[in-house]
């Protein structure tokens, strides 16, 4: 089991529609693995220069300005963003990239579709929060690093000592983060069902396996 | 109960919902390609299993493919050794487990959401997945078709199912008939200017009205296809007697099994007075050719609009707006004509079909390629588009204007591949996402319909279409 706790610094980012490209540049979609991209994360932003996947982040040229490259948020684990983070591509590696960075969960107004889904496969929590809530939450982020406590079990955030936010999250979805559960394990239990599905499909809808390639 | 066309096709796809909603869907046809299979094929490796269904599987290189290929080229032929491992990894995952793959040699292979369809893989009322945002393409045929991350590749391979929640309804209607010179693209741009890229999240938009009627299949597609970037995975477009055409034409069922299927295909439309969840009504009429001139689809305008100033947009965005200007160039740019564009791209899943290559051709007229346009390319979208663009004559019009001619792939859409701008290159291209970085390093696109980009090509510029 998970910790059911995620506690840590808040990077933010104060940006609309970041979408899949920006959290990992096309270039690192190359790699053949499921992990190692934690050092291209929001590449774009945080290098100067063009990067490869073959380049190590300690001998390239950074962007001192971008708040990963500062101290104490090179080891944020929670990041607040504003509307649609996660738009775009449909590829995982921006999820990977996240995880490997360390990013434990996201805050956001919303979310794209195909990356709120990708999230509960790699122990991300994609939290939704209102605009108001996120606007509060900046504030509190903007003068000093901050530290916010996220218990999973309990769907809150804890910010400002006491103070805290409930939030929504599938039981099921969250179920994947806490257990650590494998979609396909889950799924392949319910083999029969799935195959007394297929073999009346067959029938009712011949031409969908009829097909010569 | 009155259904929409998605409730309809989640209701005949639903093998078992729990009580947490989440449902498992049946799985009819998936689409493969190199970046984002060989993570899933490791996944299976790893557990030991095998697909459930070979022949519900259909694989393409096409993302990180070099364009200028020629003949005698194998996936050993590409330079960069990434890539090369990519497009090889496919060719080995496809062979051991047995999956059909239209290879970087074959004459059918392309960019898979234009492959499919046309060689008939893609047929109505079906469940299509791919590792691939773009796969709502397909929404065209009265199937619900979305992108999924790899685990849920690897998910499908295994299982033939997809575990997911069901979306709400959303309409968008477009009624009227649009000005000369106002393709499908300029439609679906401005859609996405008036609801935002969010604007359709949670959401399976069905396009309906008298002009989506009135469309060919590939116009279809190109709406379909950008329905991500109005934020809905899923655009859905009814079945007609236009679908059966293409269709018939296409696949290669027998007679029989066509007359069978389309009885039910029929059926695949909202009832009258089904509900949904939110219903917009567009008069296309209205609308001018559309042109992006920030670093979202959502930063769209009328070609001979302003580009927006802080004045024009509330508080909240004005830092957005301020980024993507920077990011663009557009210090002292008012309108987009301003603008002098180093490159032009003409492809993508978006805009890489037979018609989009005749419309664009359409307006060259015996005239060159601008002297001030670096490189203009044209990268049709399969083997099949090619070979008919060439029986057409299409690829002379475009070669003997200074246009380059291409093979099949994803090409500049994204900088995956050699077809990548330099940093601060302004292109005009038919592909659908204008994001920092998307065509290449610090590159700046402004997307737009394939007449516009090759009337961009010939004045260096942007043009009135009707002058
Ligand atoms: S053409 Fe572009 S959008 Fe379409 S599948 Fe290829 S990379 Fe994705």
């Amino acid at each position: 089991m998970t910790n059911p706790i995620i506690t840590g610094i808040v990077a933010t980012f104060d940006r609309d529609n970041i979408d899949t490209d920006q959290i990992i540049p096309t270039e690192y979609l190359k790699s053949i693995k499921k992990f190692g991209f934690g050092d291209f994360l929001f590449d774009g932003w945080r290098y100067l220069d063009e990067g490869r996947l073959d380049m190590v982040s300690d001998e390239r040229s950074k962007n001192h300005e971008f708040i990963l490259n500062k101290e104490p948020y090179t080891n944020s684990e929670i990041l607040l963003t504003r509307d649609n983070f996660g738009c775009g591509s449909s590829r995982e590696h921006a999820v990977w990239a996240l995880r490997d960075f360390g990013f434990k969960a996201v805050i956001a107004s919303s979310f794209g579709d195909i990356f709120y889904n990708n999230c509960f496969k790699n122990s991300v929590l994609p939290i939704i929060l209102s605009k108001d809530k996120i606007n509060h939450l900046f504030e509190i982020c903007s003068s000093s690093p901050t530290n916010f406590e996220i218990d999973l079990m309990k769907k809150n955030i804890k910010f400002d000592g006491e103070s805290s936010y409930s939030f929504d999250v599938k039981e099921s979805l969250l179920d994947r983060i806490v257990n650590n559960l494998d979609d396909v394990d889950i799924t392949l239990k319910h083999k029969n069902h799935i195959k007394a599905f297929e073999q009346t499909r067959r029938t009712q809808r011949p031409w969908l396996f009829d097909y010569s390639n | 109960m009155p259904l929409t066309l998605y409730d309809k096709l989640w209701n005949e796809h639903l093998v078992q919902t729990d009580d947490t909603n989440e449902s498992l869907i049946y799985i009819d046809r998936h689409y493969l390609h190199e970046v984002t299979s060989p993570q899933a094929f490791e996944g299976l490796r790893h557990k030991n299993l095998k697909p459930w269904r070979l022949d519900a599987n259909i694989a393409t290189p096409d993302h990180n493919v070099p364009t200028d290929r020629g003949n005698e080229f194998d996936a050993a032929s590409i330079k960069d050794e990434v890539a090369k491992i990519q497009v090889v990894e496919l060719d080995k995952n496809c062979n051991s487990f047995g999956i059909h793959q239209f290879d970087i040699t074959s004459n059918k292979q392309g960019i898979v959401h234009v492959m499919g369809p046309e060689l008939g893989y893609t047929l109505p009322g079906m469940t299509i997945v791919c590792g691939d945002s773009h796969t709502s393409t397909h929404g065209a045929f009265g199937c619900l078709a979305m992108g999924i991350g790899t685990s849920e590749v690897e998910h499908v391979l295994a299982t033939q199912c997809l575990k997911i929640t069901k979306l709400k309804n959303m309409q968008v209607n477009f009624n009227g008939v649009p000005q000369r010179g106002v393709t499908s693209k300029d439609i679906v741009l401005h859609l996405i200017k008036l609801i935002g890229t969010a604007g359709g999240t949670g959401h399976a938009i069905e396009f309906s009205g008298s002009y989506i009627s009135s469309l060919s299949m590939e116009s279809r597609m190109t709406i379909c296809n950008m329905a991500i970037e109005a934020g809905a995975k899923v655009g859905l477009i009814e079945v007609d007697s236009t679908t059966l055409d293409y269709v018939k034409h296409h696949s290669n069922l027998s007679d029989s099994m066509f007359n069978q299927a389309s009885e039910y295909w029929m059926t695949l439309k909202s009832d009258l007075d089904a509900n949904f969840d939110k219903t917009i009504n567009i008069d296309v009429s209205e609308i001018k050719p559309q042109i992006t001139w920030g670093t979202s689809p959502e930063m769209t305008i009328d070609f001979d609009a302003n580009i927006p100033t802080q004045e024009d947009v509330d508080e909240a965005s004005h830092e957005n707006l301020l980024l993507a200007k920077t990011y663009m160039g557009l210090d002292d740019s008012k309108t987009l004509q301003d603008l002098r564009f180093d490159r032009v791209f003409i492809g993508s899943c978006t805009n890489s079909r037979i018609e989009d290559l005749r419309d664009a051709a359409s307006v060259i007229n015996g005239k060159q390629v601008s002297e001030d346009i670096t490189e203009a390319i044209v990268v049709p979208g399969s083997g099949m588009v090619k070979a008919q663009a060439e029986a057409e004559g299409l690829d002379k019009i475009f070669i003997n204007a200074g246009f380059l001619w291409r093979d099949p792939g994803c090409s500049m859409c994204l900088g995956m591949n050699p077809d990548q701008l330099q940093p601060y290159e302004r292109c005009a291209s038919t592909s659908n996402r204008n994001f920092e970085g998307r065509q290449g390093n610090l590159g700046r696109t402004h997307l737009m319909s394939p007449l516009m980009a090759a009337l961009t090509a010939i004045n260096g510029k942007i043009i009135d279409p009707l002058s």
